[in-house]
């Protein structure tokens, strides 16, 4: 086993736990800290169920930033659902036998990665380009932007340039599944690739990356509109009514 | 008094994005609490020893007290969604008033004490420490920020600059930073029981005054009750109601209606005041304490139903926190929602047809209608979502024959705030005044222009206040600004119904 492979593999373990930990601690301090007041933004959803698909919109087609931007919007949309189709697609690296339903991802998955790309340079020429948005950005909003397109073309590069053995791919990401570790090819893009790949895993949680948990646990979307209906009191608050003369 | 001179913006046809001017508005900020006017509400008389080291520690305290905040705070990703969203933003140019760049003043703060991020990579994402330089610019800029919620409509995450804004001037108060304005009416609150000042016996004397006005005007006892126990209704109204125009009017208004609904209703000494600055100021124990002087008054006066005036703020703590605050209000009529707007109370009389309006009684005046923003994004009327946009909407075509709408971008969910909510209605913020109200005087122009429009109403008394302070600065008449209920008021048919 080589070097190499050893540190790659060691590398994604600690990746992997870097992400799922940390993830898990920032989900749970979510989830713990209270809402003491009824604030969604309003006209909102009456029920539970209503503000859950207000939440589902909100994911799914980005609902509020269509109101805002449409170019910010079509980007951003062009971005993230690319990414989606070309994690769908890696799906084939870590399963065997792969499902039917990533073999047909198969063909769109690889021009995904364009269009992510695409996507990632339109966001970044509105970050460059446009004095208000480059007055707000911090040095690790672009440089996000460059490990993400880093990604992206490190990736084409592998499906469209200079090939890849992905047989051997395949057999050293099994290998980590099932701990049974399989030599890792040696070309430069798929280094790079994975590299970066697990930089990003190690950034997610310290990084505006929560984004992601974040939108499931954001009160003005995730509350329903019952005020009047509903008596909402976090625990904290619950003592100073005491207080209260009446 | 004379005008102050201020550079005011020219109104153009089509709103234009501004180029930054950095700095534009670094010399606008309020007067600083004096120790007077901190101590009541429970905060330091002045600047503590190691404010730095507090500061921080009291945003640790809030980041386990509230989701929003914490959430807020990592969830930022500087889409640039909500740069242009802002009326202060549009008005001043200034680019520390684009909601993102507000919150970023305390997410520096934040990055860098509490994140591993800023604590290892400081420069790379932005993070600074506590220090005067940020304590100045937090003091400034979170007091150019109406709390309207605007920018909360626009972002993928619902991040609602408000929030921020509540907490860094919970934070401020608590090390010795507090505002003049807000927290001196605070303490006038809990001394007299109105944001105004006004004593039980001058209340008294000024709603007697009225009655006498009202008969005058009618020839009709119309009574303004006071304090009377075992009345139907206790209406809070906002104090300037007692005092301000247009403000009186749409109180007049609101006894025309408890008159010829004959429905009896009270107004009370100890909980005269609708306004509750408390929010303003970010402050879950002073908010609590100012709204159970409500719960108070209702059980000491044994009134069955509770009813808010016109006001928009007011509307936000009244509708989406008082029950929260000072609930649980198992002690009142189940039959109706606690508490109820009068702008609910009279659509409801209207619908059932126990008003009698004459709508011509408005036809020198073309209407339109400024949602006014708490009301528009943090409340609902009626029982439906989006009620609080057709309600106000449905009273004032019953009371008047002509109606016209602002551009739609600029009135419902996406309204622009008047330019003086969210404890900023004070005169050394007078520039920061009249330079945010141009968004919302620019729709305002493009209907005037193109609809003969001549009124403008509204629900808030932060809004008629604001409006008739800077409506001139824009060329028209301070009087163009109208309570819903003054409108109300001028239709209805008092003696033939009752």
């Amino acid at each position: 086993m080589s070097v190499l492979t050893v540190a790659y593999a060691l590398l994604f373990y600690a990746a992997t736990a870097i992400l799922v930990l940390g993830l898990a601690s920032k989900i749970s301090q979510y989830a713990r800290t209270p809402s003491p007041l009824k604030i969604p933004t309003t006209p909102a959803p009456l029920t539970k169920t209503g503000a859950g698909m207000r939440v589902l919109r909100e994911v799914v087609f980005f609902e509020s930033l269509f109101k805002s931007n449409k170019w910010i919007w079509l980007l951003s949309a062009l971005f993230h659902a690319s990414l989606v189709l070309v994690l769908m697609r890696h799906l084939r690296y870590f399963t065997e036998p792969v499902p039917l339903w990533v073999l047909l991802v198969q063909p769109f998955g690889a021009y995904g990665g364009f269009a992510m790309v695409i996507g990632l340079l339109g966001l970044w020429y509105r970050r460059l380009g446009i004095q208000r948005i480059r007055f707000i950005s911090a040095p690790s909003d672009h440089l996000m932007i460059l490990l993400l397109v880093g990604i992206g073309s490190s990736g084409l590069m592998m499906r469209f340039l200079s090939r890849t053995d992905i047989i051997e791919v395949k057999a050293f990401c099994l290998g980590l599944l099932y701990f049974e570790w399989h030599p890792l090819p040696s070309d430069p893009s798929l280094l790079v690739h994975l590299g970066l790949v697990a930089l990003l895993m190690i950034v997610f949680p310290f990084s505006k990356l929560l984004h992601v948990p974040g939108i499931f646990f954001s009160p003005t979307r995730t509350q329903p509109d019952d005020a009047r209906e509903r008596r909402h009191l976090a625990p904290w608050a619950a003592p100073l009514d005491n207080q209260r003369d009446a | 008094m004379a005008k102050a001179k201020i550079e005011v913006p020219q109104i153009k046809t089509k709103r234009e994005m501004p180029s930054l001017q950095p700095g534009a508005m670094a010399h606008s900020k309020p007067y600083v609490a004096a120790p007077d006017h901190q101590k009541p509400l429970g905060f330091p008389g002045e600047l503590v020893d190691n404010w730095e080291e507090k500061a921080v520690e009291k945003l640790r305290e809030l980041l386990g007290k509230y989701r929003s905040l914490q959430v807020f705070l990592d969830s930022c990703v500087h889409c640039g969604a909500c740069t242009d969203k802002c009326h202060y933003f549009l008005g001043t140019k200034d680019p520390l008033n684009m909601p993102v760049a507000r919150q970023d003043l305390l997410r520096q703060v934040y990055r860098k004490h509490f994140t591993p991020a800023g604590k290892a990579f400081g420069g790379i994402v932005n993070a600074k420490p506590m220090s005067k330089e940020v304590l100045d610019d937090w003091y400034k800029y979170y007091h150019q920020c109406s709390q309207c919620r605007r920018c909360s409509v626009f972002c993928p995450y619902g991040i609602d600059t408000a929030e921020i804004s509540m907490a860094a001037r919970e934070i401020m108060d608590h090390i010795g930073m507090g505002q003049k304005y807000c927290n001196e009416i605070i303490a006038k609150v809990y001394k007299i029981g109105n944001n105004l000042g006004l004593p039980g016996p001058a209340l008294k004397a000024t709603l007697e005054d009225f009655e006498e006005d009202l008969l005058d005007e009618t020839g009709i006892e119309v009574k303004l009750p006071l304090d009377v126990e075992g009345a139907e209704i206790l209406l809070i109204a906002p104090s300037a109601d007692f005092f301000a125009e247009p403000h009186i009017d749409s109180l007049f208004g609101y006894a025309k209606v408890f008159h010829q609904a004959g429905i009896s209703w009270t107004l009370s000494t100890y909980a005269s005041e609708a306004g509750n600055f408390g929010m303003f100021i970010g402050s879950y124990e002073n908010m609590h304490k100012i709204s159970n002087r409500i719960r108070k008054a209702a059980i000491d006066l044994g009134v069955k139903r509770i009813v808010f005036g016109e006001c928009g703020h007011a509307w936000r703590v009244a509708y989406a926190f008082l029950n929260t605050l000072a609930g649980p209000w198992d002690f009142l009529d189940p039959k109706y929602p606690v508490p109820q707007s009068i702008i609910e109370f009279t659509h409801d009389l209207i619908r059932r047809g126990a008003l009698n309006l004459d709508k011509t009684a408005n036809d020198h005046m073309t209407l339109t209608y400024h949602d006014s923003c708490n009301v528009a994004r943090a409340t609902r009327m009626g029982d439906m979502p989006g009620g609080q946009l057709i309600l106000p909407r449905e009273v004032i075509k019953a009371v008047c024959n002509k109606f016209v709408d602002m551009d739609a971008d600029t009135i419902g969910e996406k309204t622009f705030c008047c330019g003086g909510g969210g404890g900023i209605l004070t005169d050394e913020l007078l520039e920061l005044r009249v330079k945010g109200a141009l968004p919302r005087m620019e729709a305002l122009d493009a209907v005037v222009k193109q609809e003969g429009v001549t009124h403008m109403a509204a629900i808030c008394a932060i809004c008629k206040s604001q409006f008739s302070k800077v409506l001139p600065y824009y060329g028209h008449d301070m009087e163009m600004i109208q309570g819903v209920h003054q409108l109300v008021s001028n239709a209805i048919q008092l003696g033939t119904k009752e």
